[in-house]
């Protein structure tokens, strides 16, 4: 008896000491979810119709001073979409659209950031949605808040590109998904 | 103040035209939102809302007309019972017929699927997108859908009743073919 309980409690405490450190380490630069947004418009014989993802992490090293050490990871649960109509939410997740079950995450892995502008980037890199991969370029500005960075742009995304919806909507959907972010990281 | 025993052609008009927009309308409403999710479905949703658009409009216009240029005089073969009847179900009639386009209007908008007329021009929206709100408005849209529908029918079996029982040449008032009533 006494084994058990010295042995639940040294799990417990392992877990607790694991947890801490983790948070610890998810401090600078990594993504502050609850103050960042992901959001995607699909478009709809003109009607717009806007849903964001509602789970998503990831790390952006930036220093404007050294643009070449800069890097963005973000990962992106696709199972996450929120468009405010479960009843449609559930169809997203299906095969014909996301494929949540087979391809839980989409993600964006930079591999280069330039100066376009003053406070204004661009970064280029890898964005894999449903199992295909392309070379993207991602705008961003950025600002500072609180001692916080926040990142904001906006790019298109094709449908087609990364199969997200079969063809017979193609008469009615846009092709093109505008794809809007705001994410604020922890720098220091 | 209209002397003649019927409407005027375009008060005649305009109710014809909004009741088969009506009729269209709730049949493509009760229609389409039990379709499970395609690209037809989100077309007919389009349509009943430049439906709804259209129909707002049309009453507005008619509201207008009617105000300038009032209904015939009703026979005095009706009684008061009737007569007080007759007004009050019109009054509801033209009720409904702003507060259901109203309702799909605020629900597109709670719901984050904006109006876009005949896919060209935005109608604004009045509330943001609330998925509460949404759910509250439609149930509030096809409550009032349903409460039109059996106002239609109270309607229709009164004019029916009026034409085919008491003979009375009421419907003529409002049907281009038949003789007006004789007052």
């Amino acid at each position: 008896m006494n084994a058990r309980v010295i042995r639940s409690v040294f799990c417990g405490s392992a877990a607790l000491l694991a947890a801490v450190m983790l948070t610890a380490a998810a401090a600078a630069n990594d993504v502050d979810a609850i103050r960042s947004s992901i959001t995607a418009t699909f478009r709809q014989m003109n009607v717009p119709v806007e849903g964001g993802f509602k789970v998503f992490r990831g790390n952006i090293d930036f220093d404007p001073g050294n643009l070449k050490a800069a890097r963005a990871r973000i990962e992106i649960d696709t199972a996450s979409f929120d468009l405010g109509a479960p009843e449609y939410e559930e169809e997203l997740r299906g095969k014909e659209w996301f494929d949540s079950p087979a391809y839980p995450k989409a993600s964006f892995d930079s591999s280069s950031v330039a100066a376009v502008g003053p406070d204004r980037f661009e970064a280029r890199g890898k964005f894999t949605l449903k199992a295909k991969t392309q070379e993207i370029k991602v705008p961003f500005t950025i600002r500072s808040e609180g001692g916080a960075r926040v990142f904001e742009g906006e790019l298109p995304i094709s449908r087609k590109i990364y199969a997200i919806g079969s063809s017979e909507w193609d008469d009615t959907l846009d092709d093109k998904v505008i794809v809007k972010f705001r994410i604020t990281t922890n720098a220091k | 103040m209209n002397h003649g025993t019927r409407y005027t052609t375009v008060a005649i008009s305009l109710h014809w035209l909004i009741a088969l927009l009506i009729f269209a309308g709730w049949g493509l409403g009760i229609y389409m939102s039990d379709l499970p999710l395609s690209p037809a479905k989100l077309r007919y949703y389009s349509w009943h809302k430049w439906m709804g658009v259209t129909t707002f409009m049309l009453v507005v216009l008619r509201a207008g007309w009617l105000a300038t240029h009032p209904a015939p005089g009703l026979p005095l073969t009706l009684s008061p019972w009737q007569a007080r009847t007759a007004r009050v179900t019109h009054f509801a009639l033209y009720l409904l017929m702003f507060a259901i386009p109203l309702s799909g209007w605020l629900m597109s908008s709670a719901k984050g699927v904006p109006t876009v007329y005949f896919g060209v021009l935005r109608i604004p929206d009045l509330i943001g997108k609330n998925q509460v709100v949404g759910t509250v408005l439609d149930v509030v849209h096809s409550s009032l859908a349903f409460s039109l529908a059996a106002l239609v029918g109270v309607h229709v079996a009164a004019a029916l009743k009026h034409h085919f029982m008491d003979h009375d040449g009421l419907m003529g008032r409002m049907v281009p073919f038949l003789k007006p009533p004789r007052l």
